[in-house]
């Protein structure tokens, strides 16, 4: 079972792409970007899952089926919040977050 | 039993006529609203002659003694099990004969208004609002409880303010109609204070419980002291501070003088005939009470009434508006009524003076409102209030001359017209009582003799006055309730006052006093002789009379400063070291602190109202760093 990477190092991965993922969604102000990052952050979820069930038990198949239900949200997610983005953008013209501000006050 | 159900009808009636007229008057019958109105209190005026008719004579006696009966009543307000507020209809004596005065002087005046309001603005509000005065003035006078009577005597009070205010774009008008309302206002929050003194030592309101002279409520509160006298004297006092604002009797007379703005109808009617002996109503309603249990309380009402009396009777006799003089005359009589309850005792003869003052109501309806009503016609063909632009009048307007020389013969108690009956009792039940009130009251019927004769001879004789229209007389409307209240005015003396409304429903005996009566009807001529002298042909005496006593004069006119005092009193007194002062801690002090406090919330959130960005990144960040802490503080500090 060893294949000679330790688990460290996907976790180190992971994290460094959930802080990525973090980052890009506090900083961005394109909501393609901030879409983007959110992905960034559901796959580093997935790597961890998929890391932890092949190391700690591998006899079981939960993390994998987690990571596929993960996907396929994500999927349709995505599917969702480009239909949204596309909405603001022919009512907006834009697709920048701050200036979607139309029911803030 | 005789059955007196139907009586609700009299109270029901007008209101259902108020609403009516003043629903649907304006929009489909502005002509015919003044005939409906009339129609309406011709049979309310039907129905209270026949509950008279049925209540004095075919109704049995107990003990030779007339009994109250209690026609209707319902339970509308339920405080405790005890303490209830009633709505209902009583009749005793006084309330039988104050419908009898109510409703013929008010159907008088209903008739009399369609000639005098014929083409006016406002013709079917102002039967409407007649309607609404009868429903609460006898609402008022058939009250079975203290508070029923309270009720009404603030319905009262609205629609004379909503009349006297008739002519509501004229500016005098308005401001005559807020006086009367706020005095008389004023002075029905000392009625309201005795109401609770009363009814918190008795526990009821119900007049029967309340006047029953042998009756427990007259015995409780009478032996609880309070600065020397008993709350009883002291919650009747309190009582009869109401009944001397709607009665004008000083000091809360301002109101009627100014209440003359109101149209002449409305004058004779509620200012002469019925509102304003309210006041007398409510004492002689009271009187047992007043009588056994607050003898103080009655030599208050009693010397309030003489004073008034003299007081209104000396400024009367230097006014020169028609209808002032007429204000200041009413208030004077019913000065003489409060006298006469004043010096009443209670039961058999020593309650002449009740009998008196109840006999003498009637018979001042009668006159006063013939005097308002001929008053009327003379201002409708003159187009003048003034007198001294009137004169020789008699040759113009015969039927008005002749009535309103009986109602001033009337009222200076010339025998055997009505007034010398119910004054010679009054003046007798004085002579008998106090020696003191019965000069002061002799001196009265001498000047009230002189005004009245003076107001007559400038109107009907005096000079010849140019006028430019050639005066015409009043149409048949107006002249016929003149006629029927001369009539009224001159046989009502001849009622047997005695046998029927008396302080304890028993009939007494009286006789005429010549000792008083003979003294009385002297004066009454001496009074008209000087007059006669004065006034008959235009003369310098009056001018060189007003010359002589310049100063007195003056006062007399100017009615004594007392609309001058009042001003001193509310405006450089109240208004500036008790208003001014509590204006100035309510802007500086409550205001200040909650626009303090308002201030300091909106700077608050003015500084931190970035926080609430509505950014969704910048909360997620917050939430983020927060979860980053909180992993931190697990990790390496919670060990």
């Amino acid at each position: 079972m060893n294949t000679g990477i330790p688990l460290q190092y996907f976790l180190i991965l992971a994290t460094v792409m959930f802080f990525t993922g973090v980052y890009g969604f506090l900083t961005r102000r394109n909501l393609i970007t901030i879409l983007m990052s959110v992905e960034l952050i559901l796959n580093s979820v997935n790597i961890n899952f998929m890391a932890f069930n092949r190391y700690l038990f591998p006899h079981k198949m939960e993390g994998m089926f987690f990571s596929l239900f993960v996907i396929a949200v994500a999927a349709s997610e995505a599917a969702v919040a480009i239909a949204i983005i596309i909405n603001i953008y022919r009512r907006f013209s834009t697709i920048n977050v701050e200036d979607a501000h139309e029911m803030k006050y | 039993m005789i059955n007196f159900n139907y009586t609700i009808w009299i109270l029901l009636l007008p209101f259902l006529m108020f609403i009516f007229l003043g629903l649907a008057g304006h929009k489909y019958f502005p002509r015919f609203s003044g005939i409906i109105g009339t129609a309406g209190l011709a049979i309310i005026t039907a129905l209270s002659y026949i509950t008279a008719y049925k209540y004095f004579f075919l109704t049995e006696k107990i003990d030779a003694a007339y009994q109250k009966i209690t026609a209707a009543n319902t339970v509308w307000l339920q405080l405790t099990d005890k303490l209830h507020i009633d709505i209902g209809i009583l009749l005793d004596p006084i309330s039988v004969m104050m419908l009898v005065v109510i409703t013929t002087v008010s159907f008088m005046v209903h008739i009399y208004s369609l000639g005098y309001m014929k083409g006016e603005k406002g013709f079917e509000r102002f039967f409407a609002f007649l309607s609404l005065f009868s429903f609460s003035m006898l609402g008022l006078v058939l009250a079975t409880n203290i508070f029923q009577m309270y009720i009404f005597w603030e319905l009262v009070g609205v629609s004379s303010f909503l009349l006297i205010g008739f002519y509501y774009q004229k500016p005098s008008a308005v401001r005559a109609s807020k006086k009367a309302f706020i005095v008389t206002r004023f002075a029905d929050l000392g009625f309201l204070i005795g109401i609770l003194i009363l009814s918190f030592n008795t526990k009821t309101f119900d007049f029967i419980t309340l006047t029953d002279p042998s009756g427990s409520a007259i015995a409780q509160g009478s032996g609880i002291a309070f600065l020397g006298l008993s709350v009883m004297t002291w919650s009747m006092i309190f009582v009869f501070m109401g009944g001397v604002g709607k009665s004008a009797m000083f000091p809360f007379h301002i109101w009627l003088p100014d209440a003359m703005e109101g149209p002449t109808p409305v004058s004779a009617l509620i200012h002469a005939a019925t509102m304003v002996v309210a006041g007398v109503y409510l004492v002689a309603r009271m009187f047992p009470i007043y009588s056994i249990a607050a003898p103080v309380a009655l030599n208050v009402v009693a010397y309030v009434g003489a004073f008034s009396s003299l007081f209104a009777a000396v400024i009367a006799c230097t006014q020169t508006d028609i209808k002032r003089v007429l204000a200041y005359s009413t208030m004077s009589q019913i000065g003489y009524m409060m006298l006469a309850l004043g010096v009443s005792g209670y039961g058999g003869h020593d309650g002449l003076g009740y009998m008196a003052s109840m006999f003498h109501l009637f018979t001042h309806a009668m006159f006063k409102a013939l005097l308002f009503l001929g008053a009327g016609a003379i201002i409708h063909a003159v187009h003048s209030n003034h007198m001294t632009e009137m004169g020789g009048l008699r040759k113009y307007l015969p039927i008005t001359h002749m009535t309103f020389l009986i109602a001033c013969l009337t009222i200076a108690g010339i025998p055997p017209l009505s007034g010398f009956f119910s004054k010679d009792e009054i003046l007798a039940a004085a002579f008998h009582h106090n020696k003191l009130l019965f000069a002061v009251e002799y001196a009265v019927a001498g000047l009230t003799a002189f005004y009245m004769f003076r107001l007559y001879f400038s109107i009907f004789w005096g000079k010849d006055t140019h006028y430019h229209h050639t005066p015409h007389e009043a149409p048949a409307t107006m002249t016929i309730p003149l006629i029927i209240l001369a009539i009224g005015a001159v046989f009502a003396g001849f009622i047997p006052f005695n046998e029927l409304v008396t302080s304890d429903g028993k009939g007494f005996e009286t006789e005429i006093e010549l000792i008083v009566a003979i003294p009385s009807v002297l004066i009454g001529l001496l009074g008209i002789g000087i007059a006669f002298i004065m006034y008959k042909k235009e003369s310098a005496i009056p001018d060189k009379l007003a010359l002589t006593f310049k100063y007195s004069y003056k006062w007399a006119y100017n009615k004594f400063y007392m609309d001058e005092v009042y001003l001193f009193v509310t405006k450089k007194i109240i208004f500036r070291f008790i208003s001014e002062p509590v204006a100035w801690f309510d802007r500086h002090i409550v205001d200040a602190t909650m626009n303090s406090i308002a201030n300091v919330t909106q700077n608050v959130s003015f500084r931190i109202r970035d926080f609430q960005s509505g950014q969704l990144q910048k909360y997620a960040f917050v939430f983020i760093t927060g979860a980053i802490m909180l992993a931190i503080l697990f990790i390496y500090l919670w060990k």
